[in-house]
């Protein structure tokens, strides 16, 4: 068995108002940062993994992320997987 | 002990003690004390645990009344009877210095804090509310303060199902660098259901259930131990973040297990840890305690025993439970999913006996620690500042009359301090426990039913600190006055209060003065309304370097009962012709009103006129009024005066008003003066010769104003105010404009 | 009727909803704990209000995961009635027992206070008793209640007569400033395709006795309740 550990990103998608995001985008502006624009705001996520191999990891935080961790209506996500 | 370090008066000051405090620590223990010793003295014998430089003036306030079940400084929260078997705990508690640094998670934990104080009691709390005072809201500063401080107290508020149903907002640039954040709870508790804070039985076991251990809330200890290093620095947490759900989870765990009968004794830990809760608990019931603390369930690793004993974690309990009755205990926490650890047992010696890997690394007697045993108690010198003559010196003569009243009406309902706070409280959930009779139905206080009764719950949080800065003992009894009043003006009877003593530095002779006061005052009133204080929490230090103290802010929160339901009294006027009343005197005075303070920006003024008699015999009349249906509506005059009293009475059902001001008195006074003592009242026609013979019948005076309209007209003296769609529309949107709603 | 009220270690609405079907509508109510597995022969399971297991994720993402949710989902696929409230909703969706998601409110805050409310549709058990034309006042209190569906779904909600109700003003006008949360097109509740799930935001169990203060939420316990004794 080997450790993985996995770092996952998941955010609203494209198509979905992201009030956050749009609210840091407009402070920008006070910030004198008016060239920042389309904040979107996720989550990030850190997990460990144990599996034999790397496809069997990525299969399981797949189905976490599917299943659990994101909203798929809603949010998209994606994720790097590193042996420790 | 002996391989342990000892300490000295140098390691003692670090800590926050006084030479001679480090030497009364020895003379209790016969040697010198090892580090983590001294800092469970330094903690325990701390203003916020020890009360040293208060109790001897908090000692003064009335305590006893026929309600009372649990007085002052017995148990976590004053326990009131409100007949039928059942008692109703309440509490109000300050979170200003960690919402200072961290809004939002500052006054969440203290939220938090407040309600296990309530359910540590064995009471389930069933309304909340908040006492918030920030500074000039034109800041960047103060609107983060606001913002983040709301959403800190709606996300754990909410979250845990109690509802909010009140409180108090106020700006003043003295709350700059300090803001205020002081929360109430309000449980009930059958009889016979009550839990204290004790242990006894030689051994029975002591537990641990809730959150793990971290190294929350002990920078002072840290940073005065030897072996402080750059990453043990690190390790500790700058901020404590609340978890509602983990509270919830306690709650309900905490309620089921006083049902099995297994417990002895209970207590939630909040400032100092578990060290408070041991001593305050050990030496109530006159035992001691053998502990490990390596058994304590910990979120961090490395914890040294200093730190596992002054951790301030959240959402934790300590319990002593009967031996034999474990598996009880257990089951219930089992079921709620919570941590449950047994961290040491009951003994006979009196004293603290901690352990860590076996090895023994601090042993005290309980009852040094604790107030009313062996802390110290301290008389601070106190003098009376120089503003304060010069605030005597104020005449209203020397304030010229403005020619255009219409523009200070509009200067005050566009005020932030008289604003709608609807910004703020549609963020609470109100409504949760479907028991909050008051969010249909406006009213002075927020009245919850107790359910399965047939009676009410009737609350108030008030304090006007400009007239507790202007004179701090008829400041006080003023507030103790105006919460009495809501609640009286609500249909219910004051019944007793809890406090929340937010002040500067008691080093400060004037600032120690500015507490004095305060106390006087209460004292004077809560026995002239006879509602008891019943416990609460004072907060020091309120002060920076650059920015004075704060104003001297003892915030009131008052318990009333509504004993039959359909006595609630609602402020809104009702009908088109309705009769518009002032019971009590209008006062040619402006003194400390919000009128003077922002529109004439004079700040040296005494506090508004207030007889504290009349003002008992007024409420008396009031009830009347009330119990008999004589009225159709009731609302104070408080801050803005009789105008803004007369404008929020209008706004919910849209009204207008036409009324007659005093050709005795000047006009401004009339309107926006805040003299005390008075409340406005609307009669249906039909009711009109009742009522003036039961106002005849007392010594109180009262006055016709004028008539509700239709119109939605405010006249005064036939000259036009406003109408009130558009008096509501400025008075309603006045924060979201400041503070946005996106 | 007996009705099954879930209970998970967060909901924090459930007293409330078991206080209004016994003792307003007078019907037998059971408590299902999230550990159990038996709806112990409940003909309507209720989903309250509340943050189910903190909501740290996202509301109701954890809950549906939990033993009871397990029976309730094969309870709704054989035709069973299932209804949520608020969080319950969240649940549902969460579930995939109910189209769409629930995002946080437009203006990123917690919304406590009333509404009004329309029913859309006389084809549902909840709405059926309800005048269409009334506009209810009913509490609201959630941060995350901003109801989305991707267009194909809307239109099938649409199409398909699955909008249980929309937010209105006092008069009954369904606009943009009576939206409070910034739900698509307004929609404050949806029902399945089978019309037997049934999800909606507001809380008509804080509407349901004169000692609040308002009574408009019994239309919608009472249009339940028309149809189960018809």
């Amino acid at each position: 068995m080997k450790t993985f550990l996995a770092e996952i990103d998941v955010m609203p998608k494209k198509e979905i108002l992201d009030p956050q995001g749009k609210a840091v985008t407009g402070s920008m502006k006070n910030l004198g940062l008016s060239e920042i624009q389309n904040v979107r705001i996720g989550k990030h996520i850190s997990l460990e993994i144990e599996a034999d191999n790397e496809a069997t990891a990525s299969a399981k935080v797949d189905e976490a992320c599917k299943n659990l961790l994101a909203n798929l209506i809603m949010e998209s996500y994606n994720f790097t997987l590193t042996e420790k | 002990m002996e391989n342990q370090e000892l300490t000295t008066v140098e390691t003692a000051r670090d800590l926050g003690l006084l030479p001679e405090e480090f030497d009364r620590i020895q003379e209790i223990l016969g040697r010198v004390p090892n580090f983590t010793e001294l800092s469970i003295f330094a903690v325990m014998w701390s203003e916020h645990c020890s009360y040293k430089n208060s109790i001897t003036w908090l000692k003064t306030l009335p305590k006893d009344g026929p309600r009372m079940l649990a007085k002052a400084g017995e148990e976590n929260a004053g326990l009131v009877d409100l007949g039928d078997g059942i008692g109703c705990a309440f509490k109000i508690e300050s979170h200003n210095h960690p919402s200072a640094l961290e809004p939002y998670q500052g006054a969440a934990t203290g939220v938090g804090g407040i309600n296990r104080d309530i359910f540590t009691m064995g009471a389930r709390p069933i309304a909340q509310m908040n006492s918030l005072r920030f500074g000039d809201l034109s800041l960047d500063k103060t609107k983060w303060l606001v913002k983040g401080v709301v959403k800190g107290i709606s996300h754990y508020g909410n979250a845990f199902g109690i509802p909010t149903v009140g409180g108090e907002l106020f700006f003043d640039e003295c709350y700059n660098i300090n803001p205020l954040v002081n929360a109430f709870s309000a449980g009930i508790v059958k009889a016979g259901e009550t839990v204290s804070a004790t242990s006894y039985g030689v051994g029975n076991p002591v537990y641990i259930v809730g959150s793990a251990t971290g190294k929350d809330g002990i920078h002072g200890a840290a940073f005065a131990s030897k072996d402080i290093t750059e990453d043990s620095v690190n390790d500790l947490p700058a901020v404590q973040v609340g978890d509602p759900f983990q509270e919830k989870l306690l709650l309900e765990a905490t309620l089921e297990v006083i049902k099995t009968g297994a417990v002895i004794g209970m207590q939630d830990m909040g400032a100092a840890g578990i060290i408070c809760s041991n001593s305050e608990m050990s030496a109530k019931g006159e035992h001691g305690m053998i502990i490990h603390l390596d058994r304590v369930p910990m979120r961090q690793e490395n914890m040294k025993p200093y730190e596992i004993l002054l951790s301030e974690s959240q959402e934790r309990m300590l319990i002593v439970v009967e031996k034999g009755k474990e598996a009880l205990v257990e089951a219930v926490f089992d079921k709620w999913d919570l941590n449950c650890a047994i961290i040491g047992e009951v003994t006979d010696t009196k004293r603290l006996e901690y352990y860590m890997n076996g090895e023994k690394v601090a042993d005290v007697p309980a009852d040094d620690l604790v107030l009313g045993g062996g802390a110290p108690v301290y008389k601070r010198e106190y003098r009376e500042p120089a503003y304060y003559a010069e605030n005597q010196k104020f005449k209203i003569e020397d304030v010229a009359e403005p020619e255009n009243l219409v523009e200070v009406a509009e200067h005050l309902i566009g005020h932030a301090n008289l604003a709608s706070k609807r910004w703020v409280t549609d963020q609470y959930d109100s409504m949760i426990g479907t028991s909050t009779m008051t969010t249909n139905r406006p009213s002075d206080a927020a009245v919850v039913a107790v359910k399965g009764t047939d009676k009410a719950i009737v609350l108030t949080c008030d304090c006007n600190s400009r007239y507790v800065y202007a004179d701090p003992q008829k400041g006080t009894a003023i507030a103790v006055a105006e919460a009495a009043r809501n609640i009286t003006c609500a249909g219910g009877e004051p019944v007793a209060i809890t406090n929340c003593l937010n002040f500067g530095n008691p080093y400060i002779p004037e600032v120690y003065w500015q507490f004095v006061g305060a106390i006087k005052g209460m004292g004077e009133a809560c026995t002239k309304f006879e509602t008891p204080v019943t416990g609460g929490n004072v907060s020091f230090y309120n002060q920076s370097s650059d920015e004075g103290p704060v104003f001297p802010t003892p915030t009131i929160g008052m318990l009333g009962v509504m004993d039959e339901m359909d006595n609630l009294m609602t402020l809104d006027f009702k009908q088109p012709g309705d009769l518009i009343y002032l019971v009590g005197e209008s006062q040619n005075d402006i003194a400390s009103s919000q009128y003077l303070a922002s529109y004439h920006k004079i700040l040296a003024a005494p506090a508004p006129y207030f007889d504290l008699e009349k003002e008992y015999a007024m409420h008396q009349v009031v009830k009347q009024l009330i119990k008999h249906k004589v009225i159709q509506s009731a609302h104070d005059v408080a801050d803005g005066g009789l105008y803004i009293a007369l404008t929020e009475a209008a706004m919910p059902n849209r009204l207008g008003f036409d009324i007659e001001s005093d050709s005795s008195i000047r006009k401004d006074a009339f309107l926006f003066g805040e003299a005390q003592g008075r409340v406005v009242v609307t009669v249906a026609p039909d009711d009109q010769e009742r009522f003036v013979e039961m106002m005849a019948t007392s010594e109180t005076e009262f006055s016709l104003l004028g008539t509700v309209n239709g119109s939605g007209d405010a006249t005064v003296d036939g000259e036009l105010f406003g109408n009130i769609t558009d008096i509501k529309m400025v008075h309603d949107n006045v924060l979201h404009v400041i503070l946005g709603d996106e | 009727m007996k009705f099954g009220v879930v209970i998970f270690p967060g909901s924090n609405c459930d007293e409330d909803i078991i206080h209004v079907l016994q003792n307003v509508m007078g019907q037998q109510v059971v408590r299902l704990w999230h550990k159990d597995h038996d709806l112990q022969g409940a003909e309507f399971i209720v989903l309250p209000g509340g943050f189910s297991f903190g909501d740290y994720l996202r509301s109701g993402a954890i809950a549906r995961f939990s033993p009871i949710m397990q029976e309730v989902i094969q309870f709704a696929a054989k035709g069973g009635k299932v209804m949520g409230i608020c969080n319950g909703f969240q649940i549902l969706t969460e579930a995939g027992l109910l189209p769409g998601a629930l995002l946080h409110n437009r203006n990123r805050k917690f919304i406590c206070r009333n509404i009004y409310l329309k029913a859309q549709t006389p084809n549902s058990l909840v709405t059926r008793g309800i005048d269409p034309q009334r506009a209810l006042k009913i509490p609201l209190a959630h941060g995350e209640g901003n109801y989305f569906a991707d267009a194909d779904v809307l239109k099938a909600l649409n199409d398909n007569d699955q909008v249980l109700f929309r937010y209105c003003d006092e008069a009954g006008n369904i606009t943009d400033d009576s939206n409070p949360n910034g739900s698509l097109e307004n929609i404050a509740g949806v029902t399945n395709s089978g019309r037997n799930v049934f999800g909606f935001m507001p809380h008509p169990e804080r509407a349901a006795e004169a000692l609040v203060g308002n009574q408009d939420g019994l239309a919608i316990f009472e249009s339940i309740l028309s149809l189960a004794n018809a």
